[in-house]
């Protein structure tokens, strides 16, 4: 290794995650809200709202999980490559339940000859 | 992470640099990166069976509401405490890498361990009543509905609705009969039941060894725990386990309706 | 972990000829099989992923043998089954995905970069052990008896009603697509952290941006198939029923899981062979890419579009007609960036001086073939063609012409334009092009008449067919055994060449890149010095003309047909500077 050349391709300002320690308190409060998060979806389900039940199921379990990426996995701290690489997998997934379409289309309107 | 100090060019070098990086600050971020790269992999992994799930939940949203009674609520939401909680510990045992202290670390990784065969044991007591009830797919499967409706013990047959005679005719069987077909796809619920929790099951279960394997390093006092980083990765890979069955355990055991 | 193998600190400095290089620093067998160096991951890689291409070949000839005659005089149903399953499994899985990034993109990555090594070498040397077991277990299967499920393993069949070794050659695919996932982190983490000082992203040879894109697509595309192999295997094994219509499963499902990777996974098959393909026409053209952006954008377009158009080998499968409609929009559109490539390769080659090497030539026919091969896509990519000709010959032929005449030939451009770095030896340049031109011609007989057959109605994975189909069955496998010396020959001269070679210089095509710029072969560390990057990509420009002669001619060794080039062009005069002459 050479130590006269320049040590890193590193752009100025760039923050580097691995100085950063978050505070206990910090991962106390977001393990709190899980739990609450946790009951209320458990309370949620007893009672009928109709189509509204999946969303709101799926929606405290997106909160969920955000605050788990965020917080317990340290994104929010982190550098913005890394925030990249945690968003893309969920954004992918969404390309991967475009198989719905063909699920939720088949039943429509068949064209002649088809 | 091996130890390699790189004495011969003079300089005093963190021992847990590797010989491909210019600096800690490169090798950290790299192992995050590879590690969250990792983790894309497995959300792709998980996500296409949560796609299956939701395939087969939209074609049959009232045999999955009526058979997911079957499971027991009340374990599922105490593994989900108690994986939650194994979060929290395992966030605290990487604090406590971060701030070089063996003891907290081996205390809190510890404890999440024994989180980790809590949650394996509580599952395990659930599929031993679901073999019980013949609820595991397979050659065993038998499904029986409740009160209410007529009681048919059935296996895998063929699913027939209805028939077209040669005269034109379309025969439907009777629909307030038992649907034929409707066992067949209790065991689509029960195949989906069983792959998914499987899966973080053995996940658990990696996860169990990864740990283990740190805990050990620790009490050995083995020289590469003075490196916080592969606490921080076996962190990251266990925050993402429970986020798997954070979306499982609605999706499964908490399906609305009446 | 003193396992691993590194050299001892202070090798004594080369004296005259004999160099320390990654290659002869140690003989031993447990230096090379746990080497943790990229260069040597690459070689043991090569000759991994030769054998399986041999194999692969093997079964080639069985069918085209078979195939010459109607009505199957050599093998049963059944046995013609699992050859064109074995081809299939054998080239998509064990060849095309791998072949270009864990041999060529193993080497050269680092040395592209200015880096010592990839970002996670343990890692690297982990992921050719898997697919060592990953292909020993689906040679295996094979010998066991073979798979006849079509290396699309369509459900139920595969999941329920097959007798043949799907769940051994299931898991060894399995396990292959971890070695692949495993390159796939490696390169990205490489690409992103490990640059030299002064190489931004914009300086990156197009050879980078191509695996940039293609270990993108690794990562997002492999575990699906991962998973859905997986469940193929479940199935078989424990009899749970997602697959399975008696069950209530959907068989279409497992085509959407199947092609949500497989479609990406040609992708992965050809980007980095695009990229091979932008180095050597850069290099022979004697000129900067044009359109630089334009090319590194398209290969990320390729990538993300990619992912969109998978329904399209599912239209006539009762996929529903609306989302047909969708996917068949997304394929035309999935067409443009890899255009845009073309035109820019055309453009580059034009007011540069054009030298016409076997790397060179291998890339020219990769441009002709891969647009034939992306042009007969788009007949598929319309829906009431595509009616007429999936699951025929048509078909088959479309996807040799890019798997084949693309992603293969850039392959081998690739292995001809840095075998003087990998080696230190200059290969034959006159068998080269000989064999360039044999198989390229071999080529064209075998896959040409295939457009014609398939188009007439010939299905594809028959072997039994109408005897007016005969005589373009008959030229095709003509054409096979043609196409079988082109790769033959090859073989024998880069064996050859190992020991007989004359050595290569540094830079012996006379080249800009940082791969260039240290000695061939490599030392074990890459560069005795990370180098400093001022320049920009493919600056030739800049390269005046005695820079270019001096470079090519100095080095020991440097390849006769080089130096005959450099005298000839000393005679005949050519004034213009700025431009060496080829």
């Amino acid at each position: 290794m050479d130590h006269n050349a320049p040590v890193s391709p590193y752009q100025p300002g760039e923050t580097h995650q691995t100085h950063h320690v978050t505070q206990p308190k910090v991962y106390y409060i977001v393990y709190v809200l899980l739990v609450i998060l946790m009951s209320l979806t458990v309370a949620a389900s007893y009672i009928n709202m109709g189509s509204l039940n999946n969303l709101v199921a799926m929606t405290i379990a997106t909160i969920k999980a955000v605050l788990v990426v965020l917080f317990f996995m340290q994104v929010k701290m982190g550098t913005r490559l890394t925030w990249v690489w945690a968003a893309i997998g969920f954004v992918w997934l969404i390309f991967l339940f475009g198989t719905l379409g063909d699920y939720i289309t088949r039943n429509w309107i068949s064209v002649t000859g088809w | 992470m091996s130890v390699e100090v790189a004495e011969e060019h003079g300089h005093h070098h963190d021992p847990a640099l590797q010989h491909q990086f210019q600096d800690m600050d490169q090798q950290n971020e790299s192992y995050v990166v590879g590690m969250w790269t990792f983790l894309v992999t497995e959300i792709m992994f998980f996500g296409a069976l949560f796609l299956a799930y939701t395939v087969y939940r939209g074609a049959n949203p009232a045999v999955f509401l009526e058979v997911h009674h079957h499971l027991d609520v009340a374990k599922g939401a105490i593994n989900t405490m108690v994986l939650l909680t194994s979060s929290l510990t395992m966030a605290m045992a990487v604090y406590h890498a971060q701030m070089k202290n063996r003891q907290k670390q081996m205390m809190y990784i510890g404890v999440t361990i024994m989180f980790a065969f809590t949650f394996l044991i509580i599952k395990g007591f659930e599929w031993k009543q679901k073999f019980e009830d013949h609820h595991v797919p397979g050659p065993h499967f038998e499904y029986v509905r409740g009160e209410g409706h007529a009681t048919i013990v059935q296996g895998p047959p063929t699913p027939v609705s209805a028939i077209r005679m040669s005269n034109g005719q379309t025969v439907n069987f009777p629909k307030d009969t038992i649907e034929p077909d409707f066992s067949n796809k209790a065991q689509l619920f029960f195949s989906l039941y069983f792959v998914m929790t499987g899966l973080h099951a053995i996940h658990v279960i990696i996860g169990i060894g990864v740990m283990g394997t740190l805990f050990f390093m620790l009490m050995f006092k083995h020289p590469n725990v003075d490196y916080y980083m592969p606490v921080e990765l076996a962190g990251l890979y266990w925050h993402f386990v429970d986020i798997v069955w954070i979306f499982l355990f609605p999706l499964f055991y908490l399906i609305p309706g009446s | 972990m003193s396992a691993t193998a590194l050299p001892p600190a202070g090798l004594p400095a080369s004296a005259g000829e004999t160099k320390t290089t990654y290659l002869n620093w140690s003989y031993s067998v447990k230096d090379w099989l746990l080497t943790i160096d990229h260069k040597r991951i690459a070689v043991l890689y090569l000759i991994s992923i030769s054998v399986m291409f041999l194999l692969g070949g093997f079964a080639a000839m069985a069918i085209r043998v078979e195939l010459t005659s109607p009505h199957g005089q050599l093998m049963t149903s059944e046995v013609y089954n699992k050859m064109f399953t074995m081809h299939g499994v054998l080239m998509v899985f064990f060849f095309l995905v791998p072949s270009i990034p864990a041999t060529l993109g193993n080497f050269v990555i680092p040395l592209m970069i200015g880096a010592k090594d990839l970002a996670f070498p343990r890692l690297n040397l982990l992921s050719w052990y898997l697919y060592t077991i990953g292909g020993l277990m689906a040679l295996g299967a094979m010998v066991m008896g073979g798979v006849d499920t079509g290396w699309t393993f369509y459900t139920p069949y595969s999941s329920v009603y097959s007798n043949t070794n799907v769940s051994l050659t299931v898991i060894g695919i399995f396990i292959a697509g971890f070695s692949s996932i495993a390159t796939g982190i490696n390169f990205i983490v490489t690409v992103h952290k490990m640059r030299a000082p002064g190489m931004t992203w914009f300086r990156l040879p197009l050879f980078i941006w191509a695996m940039y894109a293609t270990s993108v697509v690794i990562i997002l595309g492999t575990p699906v198939v991962a998973i859905t192999l997986a469940l193929v295997v479940v199935e078989r094994l424990l009899h749970l029923g997602i697959f399975n219509p008696a069950l209530g499963g959907d068989p279409i499902l497992f085509q959407h899981m199947f092609w949500f990777y497989s479609h990406p996974a040609v992708y992965i098959m050809i980007l980095p062979s695009m990229g091979i393909i932008s180095e050597i026409i850069a290099c022979f053209s004697r000129k900067r890419v044009f359109g630089y952006s334009f090319i590194a954008f398209s290969s990320l377009a390729i990538g993300v579009f990619g992912f969109l158009v998978w329904g399209h080998h599912m239209f006539v499968t009762g996929q529903s007609m609306y989302t047909s409609m969708v996917f068949s929009a997304l394929s035309f559109i999935v067409a443009v960036p890899s255009a845009i490539k073309v035109f820019n390769w055309t453009a580059t080659m034009y007011k540069g001086h054009v030298w016409f090497t076997a790397p060179m030539i291998y890339a020219l026919g990769f441009i002709g073939l891969f647009t034939v091969g992306g042009l007969t896509g788009l007949y598929l990519a319309s829906l009431a063609m595509d009616v007429h000709l999936n699951m025929t010959y048509f078909v088959v032929a479309h996807f040799h012409f890019v798997m084949v005449g693309g992603a293969t030939l850039g392959y081998l451009g690739g292995l001809h334009f840095w075998w003087p770095k990998i080696t230190g030896r200059m290969y034959p340049e006159g068998w080269a092009k000989l064999a360039a031109a044999i198989s390229f011609v071999g080529f064209n007989l075998t896959f040409l008449p295939q457009f014609i057959v398939g188009y007439l109605g010939m299905p594809r994975r028959y072997h039994y067919y109408p005897a007016e189909y005969q005589i373009w069955h008959v030229l095709s496998s003509a054409g096979a055994s043609v196409l079988a010396i082109g790769y033959g020959i090859p073989v024998i001269y880069f064996l050859w060449s190992l020991k007989y070679g004359p050595k290569a210089g540094d830079n012996p095509w006379g080249a800009v890149g940082l791969e260039w710029m240290t000695t061939s072969p490599p030392p074990m560390e890459n560069f005795h010095e990370i180098p400093v990057v001022t320049w920009e990509a493919y600056d030739y420009d800049s390269m005046t003309e005695s820079e270019a002669q001096a470079d090519r001619e100095s080095m020991p060794g440097a390849g006769a047909a080089v130096r005959q080039e450099a005298a000839r062009d000393a005679e005949e005069g050519h004034p213009e500077t700025g431009h060496p002459s080829p």
